[in-house]
């Protein structure tokens, strides 16, 4: 057993957030740590990884009780953590973060560069990563620099690696390749300790799963004996089914008619021609790989890149939308898949966030009107159910979930027909998905159109009415929901042709 | 309150912070007192004097920080338009009805350009401002031929600025009463207009605001010119004290500005922050020269003795966020 921890708890300030936990660890697997946000996952790979300590408990680590006082006491003892923000330092290259706090010294105690060089071709060749070490972070795209990461563990000689939420900002053919690595690594007899919030994922990779839900451990259980509804059960206390209970409606006017938009790139399209139309409370799920362009067309619809429409309808009407405001003035709106990085101004308020895009109704004249921001604020709280100390709260201390909320609020403040959302779950707890749907439900039950881009293939199919698919920026497939099963829609997804004919 | 949208805790434990560095400096001058000197009110009033156009920049250059901009042009542009009232109070002797508002026009003009070229041609604002900063000090030069612009009486327009009001039977200058209208005008463009709502959320994060409708190029112009026509009225008042146009006034006179809004604690990121801060900081390195001043410590141990404040103010700020 590489590691193993018994009865372990942590408070913090009296609140307990971890109680009475057993979790071990083997040589060779991957084991899965499923719950929502606030269950305590991050915090028992912390107290394992040395940022803290446990207020109960022991663990031992090679069959030795240990009490890690730092990280690094940690990293001395084979265990490694990923945190999910990473931890390099940008402006230096890839081999100064590999060796960064125990660089290889000569005789004399200055760094011998070419050492760690030779060492850092060794260590990026293991996880894949052809690049020059001498390369600064900076330059690499996130993907390559989560790789960098697992590099730095594996330099480290850590056996136990944990991984907390790694994939949440890497785009498909990344999160495969590290898919991949660490089947290597498991193969090569180490231990990972995996956390996601990603079904597909989830069952990708595990070979034990463990569920905590507030802070306590429900189950343990090999992933082919925990099946996709007994592990969303165990982390919510229900099935992802239950959680949408996506109440269809009878479909309204036309909202949106996109007749063949098309978004040019330096070479290629990023859209080609694609056509599609909305109507008033309907869910459009749009599915597409990564690099499909599904993100890219809501973005175009939003007037945030330079796309070419055949023809634009906004309820029959023909319009031209070339920004942001343009969007907003047709009542169409866009909720951002990196809320932390577009969506939310993390160091302003609640009322600050969830009034700024409504603030031309609320402020006319260009005077501010006090009183209606805090009314629309005080609304919307109540609405979305947004869980705070009051409107003042500043968005960046929020939870994910409730963070996404205020996002949302900001724009039903604005008072849209159409929605745009791309990954509206994306990183949030279970209980806070639930909730999220059920204003989906609630919002399209009142006559709002939404066009739903989700890379959770359940959720999508679970949420949309209809369904249309995109392979490299062109439409291949437009499925209602019968018919949208998620072995059609992947078949699409990679190319496969179903609709008779699309404009060329 | 919790439901009030605007003061965010945080944000009122800013100003607590600032209030306190405050108070610890006037402790420290009620202590070295200077036989009594710095409890009479014409020290006040003529530390407040010599606070006022400093604190003039440093309102436009709040403004300009909490977008997460800087404006290192102010000194120069204070420069230009004071050797542009001159010209225009003195050699052509206009009204100050005219000559003021003109200088004021002069900076807001180069703050429509520094402004445009961070918003338009994205330019970094520090090498924009830093241009600019080269530029307007060329420009000041070349107006008045490298010399000072004087003339002897000085026009009644110079003298006006230089007059004093009476306030319980202290003589404070019209630049204190200025200085508090430029607060006043900073506080209703932050705090009353949509534009200040849009100069926090570009400040904090500019994407983000972009994506939710937020005019940013706009904003951010604006942000330049009320900083450059701030500059442009502190030029005014430091040529009718010196009472000549001097092209070579200013130098360095962006650092203490920026020293007097980071010292209250706007952050240099941008997105947090506000006049009032600025008005706690300015006051807090204007007392302190003063302090300095009537104990008889001489400018490069003045000098010494601000640096060290300043890493002081802005480590205790630091505290504030654990």
């Amino acid at each position: 057993m590489l590691a193993s921890l018994t009865g372990v708890g942590k408070s913090f300030a009296g609140h307990a957030v971890l109680q009475e936990i057993d979790f071990d660890l083997l040589p060779g697997e991957v084991h899965v740590l499923a719950g929502e946000n606030g269950a305590g996952k991050s915090t028992l790979i912390k107290i394992l990884g040395g940022v803290h300590a446990a207020s109960e408990g022991t663990v031992e680590v090679d069959g030795r009780e240990r009490r890690f006082r730092s990280v690094q006491d940690a990293a001395r003892a084979g265990v490694a953590v990923i945190h999910q923000e990473l931890s390099l330092a940008p402006a230096l290259s890839i081999e100064d973060n590999l060796f960064l706090g125990r660089e290889l010294r000569g005789p004399l105690g200055i760094v011998n560069g070419k050492a760690q060089r030779e060492r850092a071709r060794e260590l990026l060749g293991k996880v894949g990563l052809d690049v020059d070490p001498r390369r600064t972070v900076a330059s690499l795209r996130v993907a390559a620099r989560q790789l960098v990461e697992i590099a730095k563990a594996l330099g480290q000689d850590a056996r136990i690696i944990a991984m907390d939420e790694p994939t949440s900002s890497l785009p498909k053919p990344e999160a495969e390749r590290l898919f991949e690595l660490i089947d290597e690594l498991r193969a090569g007899g180490r231990g990972i300790i995996y956390i996601s919030h990603r079904m597909e994922e989830i069952y990708t990779l595990a070979d034990r799963i463990t569920v905590l839900r507030d802070g306590r451990k429900i189950v343990t259980a090999p992933a082919l004996e925990l099946d996709r509804a007994e592990l969303v059960k165990a982390m919510v206390g229900r099935s992802l089914d239950e959680q949408i209970n996506r109440k269809t409606v009878a479909p309204g006017e036309e909202l949106l008619r996109v007749e063949a938009v098309t978004v040019k790139r330096s070479v290629g399209l990023t859209l080609d021609h694609v056509g599609f139309s909305l109507r008033a409370g309907e869910v459009l799920g749009v599915a597409g790989l990564a690099g499909s362009g599904v993100s890219e067309l809501l973005h175009a619809l939003f007037g945030d890149s330079r796309a070419e429409f055949e023809g634009l309808f906004v309820r029959g009407r023909p319009v031209k939308i070339s920004s942001p405001r343009k969007a907003m003035a047709e009542g169409i709106a866009l909720l951002t898949s990196d809320r932390k990085r577009t969506g939310l101004c993390l160091s302003l308020s609640i009322a600050e966030n969830a009034t700024l895009a409504a603030l031309p109704r609320l402020s006319p004249g260009g005077i501010r009107r006090r009183s209606l921001e805090a009314e629309s604020a005080s609304r919307a709280i109540d609405a979305l159910g947004i869980r705070c100390r009051g409107a003042g709260q500043e968005v960046g201390t929020l939870s994910g979930g409730n963070q996404q909320k205020v996002a949302l609020a900001k724009w039903i403040e604005t008072e849209p027909r159409v929605l745009l959302l791309d990954e509206p779950t994306r990183g949030i707890d279970v209980g806070a998905k639930q909730e999220i749907y059920d204003l989906v439900n609630r919002w399209t039950a009142a006559g709002m159109g939404v066009l739903l881009v989700s890379s959770e293939l359940p959720e999508l199919l679970g949420l949309s009415d209809r369904v249309i698919v995109l392979h490299r920026g062109r439409l291949t497939a437009e499925l209602d929901r019968a018919e949208a099963t998620p072995e059609r829609v992947i078949a699409a997804a990679f190319g496969g042709r179903e609709t008779e004919e699309v404009p060329a | 309150m919790s439901m009030s949208p605007k003061r965010s805790l945080p944000v009122t434990r800013e100003v607590a912070f600032a209030f306190a560095a405050l108070a610890v400096v006037l402790l420290v001058g009620s202590i070295f007192n200077a036989n009594g000197l710095f409890f009479k009110p014409d020290t006040h009033a003529l530390a407040l004097w010599a606070v006022s156009g400093y604190g003039i920049l440093a309102c436009g250059m709040t403004i300009v920080i909490i977008t997460a901009g800087i404006d290192l042009s102010v000194g120069s542009l204070a420069a230009l338009s004071g050797v542009v009232f001159a010209l225009c109070a003195m050699d052509a002797e206009m009204s100050g009805w005219a000559a003021v508002p003109l200088a004021v026009l002069v900076g807001a003009s180069c703050g429509l350009v520094s402004g445009g070229l961070v918003a338009l041609l994205r330019l970094q604002p520090f090498i924009a401002t830093l241009a600019m900063m080269a530029s307007a000090r060329g420009l000041a030069k070349m107006l008045t031929g490298g010399v000072k612009v004087q003339k002897l009486p000085p026009p009644a327009s110079v003298e006006a600025l230089n007059s004093k009001l009476p306030i319980f039977g202290v003589d404070v200058s019209i630049s204190v009463f200025l200085f508090l209208g430029c607060v006043a005008v900073t506080a209703f463009f932050l705090r009353s207009l949509r534009f200040g709502r849009y100069v926090y959320a570009i400040g904090d994060n500019e994407e983000a605001a972009r994506l939710s409708g937020v005019p940013v190029k706009w904003t951010k112009i604006l942000a330049y010119v009320l900083c450059g026509a701030f500059s442009g009225l502190a030029g005014v008042l430091f040529a009718a004290v010196e009472r000549q146009g001097n092209p070579d006034a200013g130098v360095g006179y962006e650092l203490t500005a920026i020293a007097m809004v980071v010292v209250g604690g706007t952050s240099l990121m941008g997105g947090r922050g506000g006049i009032v801060l600025t008005v706690l900081g300015a006051l807090t390195i204007g007392y302190l020269r003063k302090i300095l001043d009537i104990n008889g410590v001489d400018t490069p141990q003045q000098l010494m003795i601000t640096g060290g404040i300043i890493v002081l103010a802005v480590l205790v700020q630091s505290l504030r966020k654990e």
